[in-house]
């Protein structure tokens, strides 16, 4: 039966948000085969309570791969992990998220299997024995329609791009052990957390993203405030801004940096350079501020508001929280 | 050291793309192409481990057509001592191909460390240099944002969403390179002088049959064009009032 495996990435002890994403597009591409989608999940001892979760979003088997030594992003066994159990066979396609391990699982796969691999893409089904995508393509500004021929093909699914729906079933379970890759090349010897309890840019429904415009450093409190009161968003920033040492390079967003598709994206004295809108005009519903109204950002604004930044935005704070009050 | 810089030749980002009639790619009229932004951090970086760790060699390698011999004389103006031109009409949209062109030049060539970007503008798929790490059998750092190597062996930091890792890797190694690792030279007039009568040698890259072809490529749906609700503190309510109503974001 031609089935599709997928990996679902962790995090502490909870399977990210496109991990769900994955699930649906690895559900999608076994509906069109008539095959079955078996989730691999891999973690610490425990990660396997994720199954029933994997199950609701329309896995019929889980694999769980628990081993202490996945405390940290042990890339080349995992790698080895997925491969031992793609090539045990019967798949067609192999899918997991376009984040920073995705990046580095899905290449390798590629290698190791020697399976075609397209990256980043935000819709896929079966054409015939040929497998479609959509993959945006120069800085989003244009869409490639791309065919993968070959018995199997590796998949990474471009967070936000796919929406996570429930398919419930009860999976069958299987246990599976970490493979070994041999002696290990690379080694993680430390992880620095970005802070207790962030939201991460990929992940987040509403992101509030700073430029030049609040002119210092110190102004980025504000945006940080406007973020705590929607409570489920993330601070994100432009090129300048990081360039400049306001931000860590990790918060900026833009063609260089994260791309990101989120509900909401509020830009506050943000001027909208190609390079940020490429990163970032895929969000559903954009809100601009800035003080100049031939700002380029209004051009993609769906509602902008022409002003000081340093004013408007606490208001806007005020009025978010009294919104959120009255749920 | 011996290192070795794959580096990719793209337009300028800023450009507004056009399809081509055939469907199938862009229209490359009057774009301006140039050495990736991300391959030219690759490039800086090498440089400036080999200035650092005293003699070695830094060599230049890209797969595509005739033009990317331009690109080639860019990295050397910047310092780079020699380039490989592996040849092809047109660059397939199949990573694990580029990979296995690339992989079959730099295996056996002695080199210590291979850098990419760590993905190119085009795509941004990021496949190439760690499909060809894993072909070489070699480590692999992915997207590093800050790269050291002494005594044998690399240190890196790859930001990991919301978090970083610090890693250790032996040697030889790929490396993909993030932003913010280093600044890229600007060529010398000196430096292009000199690139003119630095080795550039062309062979023809061994792509096999690429398995991912383009089928379209189409430009995105327009957004609908923005909208000012209004001036200052005073347009807050209404905003909340759209974000409630219209946008049901809040």
């Amino acid at each position: 039966m031609p089935h599709i495996l997928v990996f679902a990435e962790t995090r502490g002890d909870a399977l990210r948000k496109f991990a769900l994403e994955a699930v649906t597009a690895a559900r999608a591409l076994a509906d069109g085969l008539g095959g079955e989608v078996h989730a691999l999940v891999a973690g610490p001892p425990g990660i396997a309570g994720k199954a029933a979760q994997l199950g609701q979003y329309g896995a019929d088997v889980v694999v769980t791969v628990e081993d202490a030594s996945l405390a940290t992003f042990s890339r080349e066994a995992i790698a080895a992990t997925i491969a031992e159990r793609a090539r045990a066979g019967g798949y067609r396609a192999v899918v997991l998220g376009f984040s920073a391990q995705g990046r580095d699982l899905g290449p390798r796969l590629a290698a190791k299997l020697d399976a075609p691999i397209a990256a980043d893409v935000t819709e896929a089904s079966m054409s015939g024995d040929a497998i479609v995508v959509k993959h945006p393509a120069y800085a989003n500004k244009v869409i490639v329609t791309l065919e993968l021929s070959g018995p199997l093909a590796i998949l990474s699914t471009r967070p936000s791009a796919i929406t996570a729906a429930e398919k419930p079933r009860t999976p069958r379970i299987e246990t599976m052990a970490l493979a070994s890759p041999g002696a290990a090349k690379v080694t993680v010897k430390e992880v620095v957390e970005g802070g207790k309890g962030k939201i991460d840019l990929g992940e987040a429904p509403v992101i509030i993203s700073g430029g030049r415009g609040l002119k210092a450093p110190e102004n980025f409190k504000l945006v940080e405030e406007l973020a705590a009161a929607f409570g489920n968003a993330a601070v994100g920033a432009t090129r300048a801004v990081t360039d400049e040492g306001w931000r860590p390079h990790s918060d900026q967003i833009g063609q260089t940096g994260r791309q990101v598709s989120p509900q909401l994206y509020v830009a506050v004295g943000i001027s909208g350079a190609i390079q940020h809108l490429a990163g970032m005009r895929t969000s559903r519903t954009i809100v601009a501020i800035n003080k100049d109204k031939d700002a380029p950002i209004f051009k993609v604004a769906d509602y902008g508001i022409v002003g000081d930044v340093l004013e408007i935005v606490p208001a806007l704070t005020t009025a978010v929280r009294e919104a959120k009050s009255h749920h | 050291m011996k290192i070795a810089v794959c580096i990719k030749r793209t337009p300028d980002s800023e450009s507004r793309f056009k399809i081509a009639t055939s469907g199938v790619s862009i229209d490359e009229t009057g774009l301006k192409f140039d050495l990736d932004d991300f391959a030219s951090y690759a490039v800086e970086v090498a440089l400036q481990l080999n200035e650092k760790q005293g003699p070695g060699e830094t060599v230049v390698i890209a797969v595509g057509p005739d033009s990317v011999q331009e690109t080639l004389r860019k990295a050397m103006s910047m310092g780079v001592d020699r380039a490989v031109h592996l040849k092809t009409d047109v660059v397939p949209p199949d990573g694990l191909a580029v990979a296995k062109a690339l992989a079959a030049e730099l295996r056996g060539g002695g080199y210590d460390v291979v850098l990419f970007g760590k993905h190119a503008f085009d795509t941004s798929a990021g496949v190439v240099g760690t499909a060809t790490a894993e072909l070489l059998g070699v480590a692999c750092v992915t997207a590093a944002s800050k790269l050291d190597i002494a005594g044998g062996k690399g240190t890196a930091r790859r930001e990991l969403e919301g978090a970083a890792e610090t890693i250790e890797f032996t040697l030889p190694a790929v490396v993909t390179i993030d932003e913010g690792i280093a600044r890229p030279r600007y060529p010398s007039l000196k430096g292009i002088m000199a690139a003119k009568k630095k080795p550039l040698e062309t062979k023809p890259a061994q792509l096999g049959a690429p398995r991912v072809k383009v089928k379209s490529m189409q430009l995105p749906p327009d957004r609908p064009p923005g909208r000012i609700i209004g001036e200052g503190v005073a347009a807050v309510p209404e905003l909340i009032r759209l974000l409630q109503t219209e946008a049901k974001v809040l």
